[in-house]
C-alpha cells in the first residue's frame, strides 16, 4: 500500500481541541489535587483529566486515587487496580497514563521498610499486633501514607503529572493536614513521656493525673502495648519527620494546584464552597472548579419559548411555527403535552442550573464546566470525550 | 426519616457524624452542636464531636472530677485521637450506643460518613475488642457490639442515587460490611429518581422532523433516557443485593432550592411508600 507523505495525518486520530484554560491548567501543573463532595462525579473527573493530559501532551502522567471505595477502577474499565501503578491503554496518545490506588496497609509497610534503623526493628514493628491493626482497619491511618505516596509519585522523576483524587467532602482536608499532625505528633511531649524508659514512665503515671485517665480509659495494659508500638515507631522519627516537612512543602508548592469538583446541585455546591475557603486558608492555590451534570445547553436554550409553543391555545403559541411543525408531523394532544411537560422541566432545571453557575464564579477561581451526557462513563473513550468537552 | 418518625409520635434523636452542617439545613436550623436540641416537636438533633463524646465520657463513667480548664482535657483529647488507634470511631460510635442503651429515644437515626469511611467506624468496637483485652475500653465495646450486632436493635440502610458508581459502591459497601461486622442490613432507598415525564414509546411516534419540534423531542429523549438510565441501575442494585425490588423516592421538582422544602418532598415520598406497604 502506497502512503502518499501529505495524508500522513489522516492515520493520527484528530485531537479535538481543548478549552484553553483547561489547556493551560493541565500544561503548567505537575500535581492536580481534587477534591470535593460525595456524588459528584469526583472520581470521574480525576480520571477524565488524567486521560485528556495524556492524550494532549507529551506528559508521563499518573492518576491517583486514595478514595477507599474503589471507583476509578470501574470508570477506567479496569477489575481491579492495587497499590502498584497500571498503564491504561490509550490510543493515539501523546503521553502515557498509569493509574495506582493508595493500599493504606501496603504503603504504611513500605514507609517502615524504607526508614527503619535495622531489621530488627523493622521486623518487630511490622509484627506489632498495634501496628497491624492501626495500618489495616482505622480511616486516620490512611491520610498520612497518602500524602507519601503523592510525594514518592512526584519525586520518583518518573512522572510529569501527578492527578490525586482525595476522599469526598472533609476527608480531603484531614489529607492535606496529615503532614504537619505527623511532625506535631513526633515533637509531642505526650509521646516522649509515653514513650519514655519505663521506670520513668511509671513515676509519671504516678504523678500526672493526665495518665491516670488515659490509664483509666484504655487500661494499663493497652497503655504498654501503645508505649512498645510508639518507642519502636520512634526510631524512625528523624527520617520520617523530615520527609513530613517536605512532603508539607510539597502541598504548598507553586506547581501543585488543587482544583475542586462540584455538582449544581445546593447541597454539593455548600460542601465545595466550604472546601474552596479551608484550601485558600491553608494558602493552597485554588486552580479550577469542575461543575459536572450540568444540562446541556443545546437542549436548555430556549426550553421556557417551546413549551409555550406545544400548548396549543395558548395566546403565545406560535401559530405560523406551530402549523409548520403539524406539516412536518401531526402532534396528538398527549404527544404536545408530554413534550411540553419535558421543555418545562429542561427549562426549570436549567433555571436552577444558571443561579448556581452565578454563584459558583463569584467564588474567584476558573469554572470548567461540564455538561450531562447520556449514559455512563464506563471506559476510556468516554472519560476523554468527557474531559475534552470541559469548557469555561 | 427522622421528621417523619417524630410525626408518627416516636421520641427521634437525629445524628449527623462528619460536621458538613446539612442535617442543620435540612432540618431548617443554622448549625448543631453534640448537645442534642428539640428542633420540633419530638426531633431532637446533634452534630457528633468526638471531643465533646470524650468529655462527657469521662464525666459519666470516670467521674473525675470535671478537669479544671479545657487544656488538660484538649491534651488529652490529642494524645488519645493520635495515639491509640479507634479511639475517635470509638467515641463516636460510643455515644449513640449509650443514648441507644440508655433508651433516651424510641428510635436513633444516623446519618453517617461516606461509605468508605462508615465500614471503620460501625466495626470499631468489633476491632478494638481483638487489641483491648482488659480495662475500662474492653469492657465498653462488649456491650457496644451486642447492641450494634442485634438486628432488633440496629440496622443499616445505604442510601443510593441511581447511577453507576453509587451503586457499584453501595455493593462494595454491603460486602464489605457482611465481612467486617454481623451489624443487620436492612436494604437500600434509592433516592432523586428522575420523574417519567415522557414516555419513549411515544416520542417514537413522531415523525422526523426539524427546528423547534426536532429539539423538543431530543429534550424528551434526554429526559426519558435519564430516567430508564436510573431504572437500570436501581434494577442492578436490586439483582446484585439480591431484594426483589427497592423502594424509590423521586426527584424533588427542579428548582427546589431550600433545604426544608427538599425534607418536605422526602417526608411526602416516605410516606407514599409506607401507605403503599400499609
Amino acid at each position: 500500500m502506497i502512503v502518499a507523505p501529505g495524508n500522513m495525518d489522516e492515520t493520527i486520530e484528530q485531537f479535538a481541541p481543548l478549552d484553553p484554560e483547561l489547556f493551560d491548567m493541565l500544561a503548567k501543573s505537575r500535581m492536580i489535587i481534587i477534591c470535593g463532595p460525595g456524588g459528584v462525579g469526583k472520581t470521574t473527573s480525576a480520571a477524565a483529566l488524567g486521560v485528556v493530559a495524556a492524550r494532549h501532551f507529551p506528559k508521563r502522567v499518573l492518576v491517583l486515587t486514595v478514595d477507599p471505595a474503589r471507583r476509578l477502577a470501574t470508570a477506567l474499565g479496569l477489575g481491579t487496580i492495587g497499590n502498584a501503578e497500571v498503564p491504561v491503554e490509550l490510543a493515539g496518545a501523546k503521553g502515557s497514563l498509569d493509574i495506582a490506588m493508595i493500599d493504606t496497609k501496603a504503603s504504611w509497610d513500605d514507609m517502615v521498610r524504607r526508614h527503619a534503623p535495622d531489621g530488627v526493628t523493622r521486623d518487630r514493628v511490622l509484627g506489632n499486633d498495634l501496628y497491624k491493626t492501626l495500618t489495616s482497619r482505622f480511616v486516620h491511618s490512611h491520610d498520612y501514607v497518602v500524602t507519601e505516596r503523592l510525594y514518592d509519585a512526584r519525586e520518583s522523576g518518573v512522572y510529569d503529572l501527578v492527578v490525586v483524587d482525595t476522599p469526598p467532602s472533609r476527608s480531603a482536608l484531614s489529607v492535606l493536614d496529615a503532614p504537619r499532625r505527623m511532625e506535631q505528633f513526633f515533637s509531642s511531649r505526650l509521646l516522649k513521656l509515653l514513650t519514655a524508659p519505663t521506670q520513668s514512665r511509671l513515676l509519671s503515671l504516678a504523678s500526672r493525673p493526665f495518665f491516670i485517665v488515659a490509664d483509666r480509659i484504655l487500661g494499663a495494659a493497652f497503655l504498654s502495648d501503645i508505649a512498645e508500638f510508639f518507642t519502636l515507631f520512634r526510631t524512625m522519627e528523624g527520617p520520617v519527620v523530615s520527609r513530613a516537612r517536605r512532603v508539607g512543602a510539597l502541598l504548598s508548592d507553586p506547581a501543585t494546584s488543587y482544583v475542586v469538583v462540584t455538582s449544581p446541585e445546593p447541597v454539593a455546591m455548600q460542601e465545595a464552597g466550604y472546601l474552596v475557603e479551608e484550601l485558600r486558608r491553608r494558602g493552597h492555590r485554588l486552580d479550577a472548579v469542575v461543575t459536572n451534570r450540568l444540562v446541556p445547553s443545546r437542549l436548555a436554550t430556549g426550553a421556557a419559548e417551546r413549551a409555550e409553543a406545544l400548548i396549543e391555545g395558548n395566546p403565545l403559541h406560535d401559530v405560523e411555527r406551530a402549523s409548520r411543525d403539524a406539516a412536518d408531523a401531526p402532534l396528538t394532544t398527549a404527544t404536545r403535552r408530554a413534550l411540553a411537560a419535558a421543555e418545562r422541566e429542561i427549562a426549570n432545571i436549567a433555571n436552577q442550573h444558571a443561579a448556581a453557575l452565578a454563584e459558583i464564579r463569584r467564588w474567584g477561581a476558573r469554572v470548567l464546566m461540564s455538561e450531562s451526557r447520556g449514559g455512563d462513563i464506563t471506559d476510556v473513550t468516554s472519560l476523554l470525550a468527557l474531559g475534552e468537552a470541559l469548557r469555561t | 426519616m427522622a421528621r417523619l418518625a417524630a410525626g408518627e409520635g416516636k421520641r427521634v434523636l437525629a445524628c449527623e457524624m462528619d460536621d458538613k452542617g446539612s442535617l442543620a439545613a435540612y432540618l431548617g436550623r443554622d448549625d448543631l452542636t453534640f448537645s442534642p436540641v428539640e428542633v420540633s416537636p419530638n426531633l431532637y438533633a446533634m452534630a457528633m464531636n468526638t471531643e465533646d463524646s470524650l468529655r462527657e465520657y469521662i464525666r459519666l463513667f470516670l467521674r473525675v472530677p470535671v478537669l479544671g480548664s479545657l487544656t488538660p482535657l484538649a491534651r488529652i483529647f490529642d494524645f488519645v485521637a493520635n495515639a491509640a488507634p479507634a479511639v475517635k470511631e470509638i467515641l463516636a460510635v460510643g455515644k449513640l450506643c449509650y443514648e441507644v442503651r440508655e433508651r433516651h429515644y424510641d428510635i436513633v437515626i444516623v446519618d453517617s460518613e461516606a461509605s468508605g469511611h462508615f465500614v471503620a467506624q460501625v466495626s470499631a468496637p468489633d476491632a478494638l475488642a481483638t487489641l483491648v483485652r482488659i480495662g475500662i475500653v474492653a469492657d465498653q465495646t462488649k456491650w457496644m457490639s451486642n447492641l450494634l450486632h442485634d438486628p432488633e436493635v440496629s440496622t443499616v440502610l445505604a442510601v443510593v442515587t441511581p447511577e453507576e458508581m453509587p451503586v457499584v459502591e453501595t455493593i462494595e459497601l454491603r460486602d464489605r460490611l457482611a465481612t467486617a461486622t454481623p451489624i443487620d442490613f436492612a436494604g437500600v432507598l434509592v433516592n432523586r429518581m428522575p420523574a417519567a415525564l415522557v414516555d419513549a414509546e411515544l416520542l417514537a411516534t413522531v415523525a422526523p422532523t426539524s427546528g423547534h419540534l426536532a429539539t423538543s423531542v431530543q429534550v424528551g429523549e434526554w429526559l426519558s433516557e435519564r430516567r430508564s438510565n436510573a431504572e437500570l441501575h436501581a434494577r442492578r442494585l436490586a439483582d446484585a443485593l439480591e431484594l426483589g425490588n427497592v423502594e424509590t423516592i423521586a426527584e424533588a421538582p427542579a428548582g427546589t432550592h431550600s433545604p426544608e422544602r427538599i425534607t418536605d418532598h422526602l417526608v411526602g415520598e416516605m410516606r407514599r411508600i409506607l401507605d403503599e406497604h400499609a
